[in-house]
């Protein structure tokens, strides 16, 4: 069984380090679905694949969050973008593959993949 | 329908979580003589009116005012039931919900438990805030993660600092598979 005793260590690790995530206004915040509509669709792998990645590349300037039913159902799982200073950014049916390729090519390289946002669709 | 029994989980946790709940209670338990395998909810949020705790599991009522049905609790009772298992619900206005599940762990119609790892570390590192107790067991193999232990060893150091959510994932990981015994349930 593994133990609660390597927390010991990690506190030790952190302690002054504390504070340095805080999040501030330049912070990109991408936001999950994650009512009964997104889970049942597929929203928790797309959640842990994006916060993973974040976690992975330490991107301190992204937030990745939860919310409940954006509203959408049929669209689920739905990732949005809030960017300061821009306009949010809808991004319909996620899967796993396409959450990270908007992490790469939206998040850091600024440039929003437009055939997965909602306009795409057609009907918005 | 969900094809998980975790993402149900997962979401009647997110429930407690909309309910102000601060300390969210989970509990599975697999009993392999007996067939069974038992799910409970348990949270200290605001809770509902025996009227309500009722209505709740009726698809065609919600508290949430964006649209008129609400499918998470029947979801899961429909899950329960069409397994030779049982459903119930518990409220207290001011004192909280207790959502029970119990499904026959052989029945061909029971979706498998799914990945529990991932519903545990998504309520724990996005709501950093609420506490969890956690208890896993399979006949008599268990164990508890319990987030306010986590709390006192680690002092001020969050439970979403990167460090400390790799831990818990190993932790998850490594406990369920001891527990398991090698069987996929």
């Amino acid at each position: 069984m593994k133990t609660l005793e390597e927390l010991q260590a990690i506190r030790e690790k952190m302690q002054g380090q504390i504070g340095l995530r805080s999040e501030t206004a330049s912070q990109t915040r991408v936001v999950v679905g994650m009512a009964t509509c997104g889970i049942a669709s597929g929203a928790r792998p797309v959640l842990t694949a994006l916060s993973n990645a974040v976690q992975e590349k330490n991107l301190t300037n992204i937030a990745v969050v939860q919310t409940g039913c954006i509203g959408l159902c049929q669209y689920e799982p739905i990732v949005e973008v809030f960017a300061p200073g821009k306009e949010k950014v809808t991004y319909v049916k996620m899967t796993p593959e396409k959450a990270l390729e908007v992490l790469e090519q939206h998040l850091l390289g600024g440039k929003v993949v437009d055939k997965y946002t909602i306009s795409s669709e057609g009907r918005i | 329908m969900m094809t998980e029994i975790s993402l149900n989980i997962l979401d009647i946790a997110q429930n407690s979580v909309s309910a102000h709940a601060t300390l969210i209670e989970i509990t599975v338990q697999i009993a392999q003589s007996l067939n069974l395998l038992q799910v409970e909810i348990k949270d200290n949020g605001c809770g509902m009116t025996e009227e309500e705790a009722v209505k709740a599991q009726d698809p065609f009522y919600t508290t949430r005012t964006t649209r008129k049905v609400g499918l998470g609790i029947p979801f899961f009772k429909q899950a329960a039931l069409s397994c030779g298992g049982d459903f119930h619900m518990e409220s207290e206005p001011g004192k909280g919900t207790k959502v029970y599940a119990s499904f026959q762990l052989t029945h061909i119609d029971r979706m498998p438990l799914g990945d529990m790892n991932s519903t545990l570390y998504s309520l724990i590192t996005f709501h950093p805030s609420i506490d969890f107790v956690y208890t896993y067991r399979v006949d008599d193999k268990s164990f508890v993660l319990d987030t306010r232990e986590m709390r006192s060893l680690l002092h001020n150091v969050p439970l979403n600092n990167p460090e400390v959510t790799v831990f818990l994932k190993n932790f998850l990981m490594e406990n369920h598979e001891e527990a398991n015994e090698g069987i996929y349930f």
